[in-house]
């Protein structure tokens, strides 16, 4: 079985699901974000070069390319996470809903909460799992018990563990194995209530089954959020995203409807890494 | 019988020989710190528990202690460790000496090391680590730092003089008393501090607090940059990411670096000399000898500070330095005590440690 192959496979596969779990009409596309002529630079080297592309609001675009293309830091630059590392710098500009992200005005630590993010490793907090999911309203001003256990809830629920966890709340989330500590992160990310949430390769260190869950609930989650994903995995992309953006060496090759981009990609270097030639 | 495994053997035999010599010698190494740590306190324990054997001299003290006890002064006791030691005051009679006075100022001592370092030593170690810039400033208070945790202590007490006890002699030849009024009580402030516990636990921070530093640094290097990362990710601050996330995280380690200064402060004995602290001395600071005396005299607690005070390696520097073969017995159980106390510390520093590690892995 060619790869092409194994790919219409995929995509046949995607849209039983499709037609399983999502009866909404398409609606017309919102641009969420709004990303002109970005460049990025760690110290002198410089990692992104002039990247321009939209993101449509309740959508799932992912980020595929080799190692070291520039996929991750521009996912960073969406919730300025890269602001935490020293020497770093930019132009051009991040729009998310016309308003610039990296204006004078803007506070980051309201970006964030606005802006989520999960990470690759899951990095649960060496506290119960309530107090992890409870973190990000907690720090965010919010003291009421009871609302915070309904948010908890609610963020469990919405990550799908809440059937796991609702026995052992008060238990540390390091307990948890490896695929329920992603969806604690995830749950955490939710329970601030973005609109965005950015993730990192969300699944490329849990197992087969356990991935498969993550995908199940990002599917789930693009109803009512904005989903921006890295993945090294090419199947995962088309799987479970609708546009996919293909970067290589710190340019954005191609950025298209997922299907469009895998099955017929107008840049030679799109082919042949989804061919498999390279990468 | 090949002949090549013939050739072997020789070189073979010898290099299990210098194996098997160097194995010994390490297993020497080992044993010679314990074999001599052990007689030590073997001899330690002997004399604490014993007095010394009856010359001319001694027969003579003893009447004359004997007189003493039976004006019915204090009670005596068989051996110099006993619990009529622990709450004794020093007294010219070795029978009738005991460390009450120097325990209670090593409490304030260790109290008071406690309270400034590690506000102080903690506050350096966060900003240091999470929030100065890599640069030159940096690169320069870090080595100083190292350097200073190699300073030998009496440099400390030299400084600690001059600063705490004389401070710079700004307040003149007699000094001034600084009546700060706390509404409920007037508390009589010396200024300078003069040889009080103030000046000694002031004295002993300074001398810690670099290895309080470089452990607490330690032990925020140690928190994994994912907490952070994944902190600022759920929109939290620098601040709260500290508070809520690396300080927790990082306690165990700081707990731990703590104890063992504090240990080492409470062990340190040139320092104190240094500021003056070498006296004999029947009281305790701010009068206080007791649980029920703080009870019924609370006000002692505010004055304890600015009170001169003994302390444990004090005390027992003073017996060691008398000529009485018996107060050297008594430095003895003198040690004794010191030694149980920094058991004590380290043991729970180990037991911190052990407890949260079991807790917290990455």
């Amino acid at each position: 079985m060619t790869l092409m192959q194994s790919f219409s496979e995929l995509m046949h596969q995607r849209k039983q699901r499709e037609t399983v779990k999502r009866s909404l009409p398409v609606e017309t596309e919102v641009t969420k974000l709004d990303i002109r002529n970005l460049n990025f630079f760690y110290g002198d080297k410089q990692a992104l070069f002039d990247v321009s592309m939209t993101v449509a609001e309740r959508s799932v675009t992912a980020f595929i390319g080799p190692s070291g293309c520039g996929k991750s830091t521009f996912l960073r630059t969406l919730n300025r996470m890269n602001d935490i590392i020293e020497g770093t710098n930019h132009n051009g500009q991040v729009l998310l809903e016309g308003q610039d992200i990296y204006a004078r005005d803007v506070d980051v630590v309201a970006l964030r909460k606005r802006v989520g993010m999960v990470f690759q490793k899951s990095t649960p907090f060496p506290k119960s799992i309530f107090e992890n999911v409870a973190y990000g309203p907690r720090v965010a001003g919010q003291n009421n018990y009871k609302a915070l256990v309904e948010i908890v809830e609610q963020s469990l629920k919405r990550a799908a563990l809440w059937d796991e966890a609702k026995d052992r709340m008060n238990d540390s989330a390091l307990a948890l194995s490896g695929g329920q500590q992603q969806r604690l992160c995830i749950a955490r990310a939710l329970a601030t209530n973005p609109d965005i949430l950015l993730m990192d390769e969300p699944a490329s260190a849990l197992d087969p089954a356990s991935t498969a869950r993550i995908e199940d609930l990002i599917f789930e989650l693009k109803q009512n959020y904005t989903i921006v994903i890295v993945t090294h995995n090419m199947q995962q992309a088309a799987r479970i995203s609708d546009r996919t953006a293909f970067f290589f060496q710190g340019y954005l090759i191609e950025v298209d409807a997922t299907q469009r981009l895998f099955t017929t990609p107008t840049k030679k270097q799109t082919e042949d890494y989804i061919t498999g030639r390279f990468g | 019988m090949s002949a090549t495994g013939k050739l072997h053997e020789p070189a073979l035999a010898k290099r299990h020989r210098i194996g098997q010599l160097f194995q010994w010698l390490c297993c020497g190494s080992t044993w010679f710190g314990i074999v001599v740590l052990v007689l030590l306190l073997a001899s330690v324990t002997w004399k604490a528990t014993t007095w010394p054997t009856a010359d001319a001299d001694a027969v003579d003290r003893a009447a004359a202690m004997k007189t003493n006890a039976t004006s019915g002064e204090a009670v005596t006791s068989a051996r110099p460790l006993s619990t009529r030691f622990l709450t004794s005051y020093d007294s010219r009679v070795p029978q009738k000496a005991g460390i009450r006075a120097a325990l209670w100022g090593s409490l304030w001592l260790l109290v008071f090391v406690g309270l400034t370092t590690v506000p102080i030593g903690v506050g350096a170690a966060v900003y240091l680590e999470e929030y100065s810039n890599e640069g030159r400033w940096k690169r320069i208070i870090q080595v100083n730092l190292s350097n200073l945790a190699g300073v030998p202590s009496i440099v400390y007490g030299i400084l600690g003089l001059t600063v705490f006890v004389r401070m710079f002699g700004l307040f003149g030849h007699d000094g001034k008393v600084l009546d700060l009024n706390l509404g409920f009580t007037v508390l009589a402030v010396p200024l300078p501090f003069e040889r009080s516990v103030i000046s000694g636990a002031l004295t002993l921070s300074l001398l810690v607090l670099p290895t309080v530093i470089v452990a607490a640094q330690e032990a925020l290097r140690a928190v994994p940059s994912s907490i952070r990362t994944a902190s600022y990710a759920l929109g939290a601050t620098q601040w709260q990411t500290i508070r809520h996330q690396v300080l927790p995280s990082a306690m165990p380690g700081i707990m731990t670096g703590v104890i063992l200064s504090l240990s080492r402060a409470m062990g340190e004995t040139a320092p104190l000399i240094m500021i003056g602290a070498l006296t004999y001395l029947a009281r305790c600071p701010g009068r206080i000898d007791s649980l029920s005396a703080a009870w019924e005299h609370p006000a002692g607690l505010l004055e304890a500070p600015f009170d001169v005070f003994t302390s444990l390696p004090i005390q027992i520097f003073n017996w060691v330095s008398r000529a009485q073969p018996e107060y050297d017995h008594l430095a003895a159980a003198g040690i004794i005590v010191l030694l149980v106390v920094l058991m004590c510390m380290n043991t729970a520093a180990i037991l911190i440690r052990n407890r949260f590690q079991r807790r917290t892995q990455w």
